[in-house]
C-alpha cells in the first residue's frame, strides 16, 4: 500500500504494520456504518471504476457500497455489454476507463496478473479484486479484520493463533492471499486438502509457519479459526475428486466435526457457500460461523482500502 | 498546538518550544467552571444537553466540563466524542487519518449540543465537525466552547464560550495540556 500509484495488487506487497493500520482504519468505518446517516463525504468528486471481467456478486457489490459510503461516484463496467465483445483489447478498455475520469480502478479477471498488467498501463491506483487462481487481497484483509474482532489480541498480533484452511487450495486465490496475510501477522496456518487439491509447485513450503495435512479431524482439535474454501467447480479439473459425496466425507464440516472444535473456535468462509458440500447446512447456522460478519466487515475494510489509496499521499 | 499537530510532529523534525505560559492549570480549571455556569445560564439548565469533545484535544476538556455541569445541576449530562477526519477539507495537503473513536451515545435530533475543542484557530475543524454532527441527527442547536480562541479565522465561525481570548501571530503555536496553556512556536530540534 505504500505505493499509492500502483494500488493494492498482492498481499506480498503489504507489511504487517500496514495490515494493522488498515484493520484500525476499518474499525473506524465500522462505526460510520452504525450512524443514523451511514455515509461520510470524504471522497466527494472522486470516481471509482469497477471493471469485472469475471462474474461476481459480493465482491463487486461490496466495493461499490464501500465507495458510495465514502461519497465517491461509482462507474460499473461489465464485459457482456462492452466493446470487448467487439474485440477491444483490455489495454484500450483500461485506458478508456482512465480517460473517462476514473481515479481508481478495481479489477477482477479470470487470468492471473491482469490487474498488475493494467496497473502498469494506467497512472491511477488499481485494486486487484481477484485474478484467476492468484490473489484476492481485499478478501484476506477483511478476514484479518474479522479474526481480530473475535479474539483478544494485543496490537492485532496473531502469534499463537492456529488457522486451518480446508479445501480446494490449488484453485483458490483466497487461500493464497489469506496464507500470506495470516502468517505475516504471526498466525500458524495448516492447510487441509488431498494431493489433487494442493498446488503441484511447492508454493507454500517456503513459509515455515505453514504445514499441510490430509487429516481434518486432527487439525480441527487445535484450530482457533477454521477457514473453509468454496469448492470451485468452474475452475476444477474434472478429476480433482471422484464425487461431491467423497469430498463432503473427507473435507466437509458437519455437526460431528464441528463438535471436535474448541469452544472458542470460529468458522469462516469467503462465500458463496455450497451448503452440504464444504459446510453442512445446520452448521452454517451456528453462532460461531462468521460468514455474515465477513460480509459486513468487507464493506468497512474496502472503505479503508479505497480511502487509503485516494486520500493519502503518505505511508500508513 | 492542538493535540493533532502534536501527534503529527515528526520525530527529529521541528518541536514545540514555549516562550510563555498563558494560563496556569488552575486558570484552566477556573475557566472551565465559569464556562459550565455560562452554559447552564444560557440554556436554562442542562435538559436535552449533550457535551461532545473533538478528538483528541477537546475530549479531556469536554470530560471535565461535563463533570462540572453534572456537579452544579445534580443531573446527568451525556458525553460524546467526535473525530472529524472523514469530513476535513485538506486531504492531500497533510495526512488525514482518524486518530480516535467517534462515540455519540444518542440521536442528536432536538438536542442542544455543546461542542468542545481546545484551540479555535482557522475554524476548519469546527466546520468539519458541524457537517459530521449533521449526520447524527438534526440538533436543536449547536454551541461551541473552546479553551483558547487565538483568532485568524478562515471561516465565519464564532465560539459561544471561551476560556481565554489570546491574540497570536499566525506562525505561533498554542499548546493546551495538563500543564496549562502555553504560547510558543515550532523550532528546529
Amino acid at each position: 500500500m505504500t505505493n499509492v500509484k500502483t494500488g493494492l495488487l498482492d498481499m506480498s506487497d503489504i507489511s504487517a504494520v500496514e495490515i494493522r493500520s488498515l484493520i484500525k482504519l476499518a474499525s473506524f468505518f465500522s462505526e460510520v456504518a452504525k450512524r443514523p446517516i451511514p455515509k461520510v463525504p470524504v471522497l466527494t468528486g472522486k470516481q471509482v471504476v469497477t471493471a469485472f471481467f469475471e462474474p461476481s456478486t459480493r465482491t463487486r457489490l461490496s466495493f461499490e457500497v464501500a465507495a458510495r459510503k465514502l461519497s465517491a461516484d461509482v462507474v460499473t463496467f461489465t464485459t457482456a455489454t462492452s466493446s470487448l465483445t467487439k474485440g477491444e483489447s483490455i489495454k484500450d478498455t483500461a485506458l478508456t476507463l482512465r480517460e473517462l475520469g476514473g481515479n481508481l480502478l478495481i479489477v477482477r479477471h479470470n487470468c492471473a496478473g491482469v490487474p498488475h498488467q493494467i496497473a502498469s498501463w494506467v497512472d491511477i491506483p488499481v485494486i486487484n479484486a481477484g485474478d484467476g487462481r492468484h490473489q484476492h487481497p481485499s478478501q484476506a484483509l477483511l478476514d484479518c479484520y474479522t479474526i481480530s474482532q473475535n479474539f483478544t489480541l494485543t496490537e492485532n498480533d496473531f502469534t499463537g493463533l492456529e488457522v486451518v484452511i480446508v479445501g480446494d487450495i490449488t484453485n483458490s486465490r483466497v487461500a493464497r492471499s489469506c496464507v500470506e496475510a495470516f502468517t505475516t501477522l504471526g498466525a500458524r496456518v495448516t492447510l487441509v486438502a488431498g494431493p489433487t487439491l494442493l498446488p503441484a509447485a511447492p508454493v507454500f513450503s517456503a513459509n515455515d509457519r505453514v504445514s499441510i495435512t490430509e487429516d481434518l479431524d486432527g487439525a480441527l482439535a487445535t484450530a482457533d479459526v477454521v477457514y473453509l474454501l468454496r469448492v470451485q467447480l468452474e475452475r476444477m479439473d474434472k478429476n480433482a475428486f471422484p464425487t461431491v459425496r467423497e469430498y463432503r466425507t473427507r473435507f466437509g464440516v458437519d455437526r460431528r466435526r464441528s463438535a471436535l472444535m474448541k469452544k472458542s473456535a470460529v468458522i469462516m468462509h469467503p462465500g458463496p457457500i455450497n451448503r452440504g458440500v464444504e459446510i453442512a447446512s445446520d452448521v452454517a447456522e451456528q453462532q460461531n460461523v462468521l460468514i455474515g460478519d465477513q460480509v459486513k466487515n468487507g464493506i468497512a475494510m474496502r472503505m479503508a482500502i479505497i480511502y487509503n489509496l485516494l486520500t493519502s499521499k503518505y505511508e500508513l | 498546538m492542538a493535540e493533532r499537530e502534536r501527534k503529527l510532529a515528526k520525530p527529529g523534525g521541528k518541536v514545540f518550544s514555549a516562550h510563555s505560559l498563558v494560563m496556569e492549570p488552575t486558570d484552566v480549571s477556573r475557566a472551565l467552571i465559569r464556562m459550565a455556569h455560562e452554559i447552564i445560564e444560557r440554556n436554562h439548565g442542562v435538559g436535552d444537553l449533550i457535551v461532545i469533545g473533538l478528538q483528541t484535544g477537546g475530549v479531556p476538556l469536554a470530560t471535565r466540563l461535563r463533570a462540572h455541569l453534572e456537579e452544579i445541576t445534580h443531573s446527568l449530562v451525556p458525553l460524546g466524542t467526535l473525530d472529524v477526519a472523514f469530513y476535513r477539507d485538506d486531504y492531500g495537503i497533510r495526512p488525514v487519518l482518524p486518530e480516535e473513536v467517534t462515540l455519540i451515545p444518542c440521536d442528536l435530533t432536538q438536542k442542544t449540543v455543546v461542542l468542545v475543542d481546545d484551540v479555535l484557530f482557522t475554524g476548519r475543524t469546527v466546520r468539519a465537525a458541524l457537517d459530521a454532527l449533521a449526520d447524527h441527527g438534526r440538533a436543536r442547536c449547536i454551541q461551541l466552547a473552546v479553551m483558547v480562541d487565538r483568532g485568524h479565522r478562515e471561516l465565519p465561525i464564532k465560539p459561544d464560550y471561551v476560556g481565554k481570548n489570546l491574540p497570536t501571530r499566525r506562525d505561533e503555536m498554542v499548546d493546551v495540556s495538563d500543564q496549562g496553556v502555553a504560547l510558543g512556536e515550532l523550532v528546529d530540534k
